[in-house]
């Protein structure tokens, strides 16, 4: 890896910690695991059924949540136009940025799995479903969430649209999230295959819409 | 270090400006002039690779440095430590000091830069420019927002760059001492009225 990749993630994370940015998607998907007991009523039997595609769900939502502060701010305020003059390519930068998100996302949601699995009443078998599904499907959502954040970056009303883009295309990672949560390999391994086409193209859709941004 | 060839740019479908030629080796500046509006900017960003022509051919190696109204520098970190994250990025992190003094900041290096005054930003923004050490410096309106006693630390600065081989493009609408600098007004470049086809 060069060494200006490493400073651009290194920058990224550190942004996306300070003043707690990088809170705001755990504390919503703890809301969500916490809030469905609620609604559902103290059915533990019930609860542990759907606790498995709930916190697919929520972290699905919770990936939408920061997509307004991934690329929109470092084009306002000039960061990428001196990126670009550096000779940095926008893929290179993009893919920066997927990676500093997925460091600064993705961990922690797999940690506050476990709380919000305790609070649906989950098995051990299943949280470790969740887990491993998680960690091989948010790689995906972090590279949708990095595209569409370079698509509606500058528009008005940014984050409504990013979220009707990118619910619809997520629901491949959903399903197969949710459907390996019966023990099958074969939805694990299409839920790999699409997270990996995902991390694959979001990169140069993102440096396209970084790029087409400029004029 | 950087030729413009018959270089024509379009803007939002709008012909800003045409037919423009110049070439910048070591130790040369070129003054950019006009009204607003004229295309100063985007002639600064196409020299920076941000933008493209729609005619004619920019050709050049040199590393570029480029200098726009936003300062880019992280609103949260202490000056020094934002200037150097792009220092470091240029493989420059030891000029980050020289920078510093060469622009008066040496006395808020550990102020953090969303203190900073809109003339301590910008001369922030002109000492990441001398940071980053590159030998084609793209300075667009330098002069905005400076005192009289920071305009001459510029145009010190500037001086220097160019008389260690360095080149300078500079479009600004506010007088700025470039001795010998190639003069380019750009409303003589006006897009010439075609017949409507």
């Amino acid at each position: 890896m060069s060494s200006a990749l490493v400073l651009l993630i290194a920058r990224d994370l550190r942004r996306a910690w300070i003043g707690g940015g990088a809170l705001l998607p755990v504390a919503f998907f703890l809301l969500v695991a916490i809030l469905f007991p609620f609604a559902i009523g103290p059915d533990a039997k019930l609860l542990a059924r759907v606790g498995g595609g709930v916190l697919w769900a929520a972290a699905l939502l919770a990936a939408l949540i920061p997509i307004e502060r991934l690329v929109a701010p470092d084009m306002a305020s000039g960061v990428i136009d001196q990126l670009l003059t550096r000779g940095q390519s926008a893929a290179t930068i993009a893919f920066a940025k997927l990676i500093a998100h997925w460091l600064a996302f993705a961990p922690p949601i797999l940690l506050a799995a476990l709380p919000a699995a305790a609070l649906l009443n989950l098995s051990p078998e299943t949280l470790i479903r969740v887990e491993i599904g998680l960690l091989i499907g948010t790689p995906g959502l972090a590279a949708l969430a990095l595209a569409t954040g370079a698509l509606v970056a500058g528009l008005r009303g940014a984050g409504a649209i990013a979220g009707l883009l990118l619910l619809p295309l997520a629901v491949p990672l959903l399903i197969f999230g949710a459907g390996s949560l019966d023990g099958g390999v074969g939805a694990l391994k299409l839920l790999a295959a699409v997270s990996l086409v995902l991390v694959a193209g979001a990169p140069f859709v993102a440096g396209a819409a970084i790029r087409a941004g400029l004029d | 270090m950087l030729t413009f060839d018959a270089v024509t740019c379009v803007r939002g479908g709008r012909a800003l400006f045409e037919g423009l030629s110049l070439a910048l080796g070591p130790g040369d500046a070129a003054l950019v002039t006009g009204p607003n509006g004229v295309g100063k900017s985007s002639l600064i960003r196409l020299a920076a690779g941000l933008l493209f022509p729609a005619a004619g051919r920019i050709t050049g190696d040199a590393t570029r440095a480029l200098l726009t109204d936003q300062a880019s520098l992280d609103e949260e970190l202490p000056l020094a430590r934002a200037l150097a994250f792009w220092a470091r990025l240029d493989r420059a992190a030891n000029n980050v000091a020289v920078a510093l003094d060469a622009l008066a900041l040496s006395d808020l290096a550990d102020v953090p830069v969303r203190l900073l005054s809109t003339g301590q930003r910008r001369r922030a923004a002109i000492a990441r420019v001398i940071a980053s050490g590159a030998p084609l410096w793209l300075l667009d309106e330098p002069a905005n927002g400076l005192d009289t006693a920071a305009l001459g630390l510029l145009e010190t600065a500037i001086a220097k760059h160019r008389a260690s081989s360095g080149a300078v493009l500079v479009a600004s609408h506010t007088p700025i001492t470039l001795p010998d600098a190639i003069a380019i007004e750009l409303s003589q470049h006006l897009p010439q009225l075609e017949p409507a086809a």
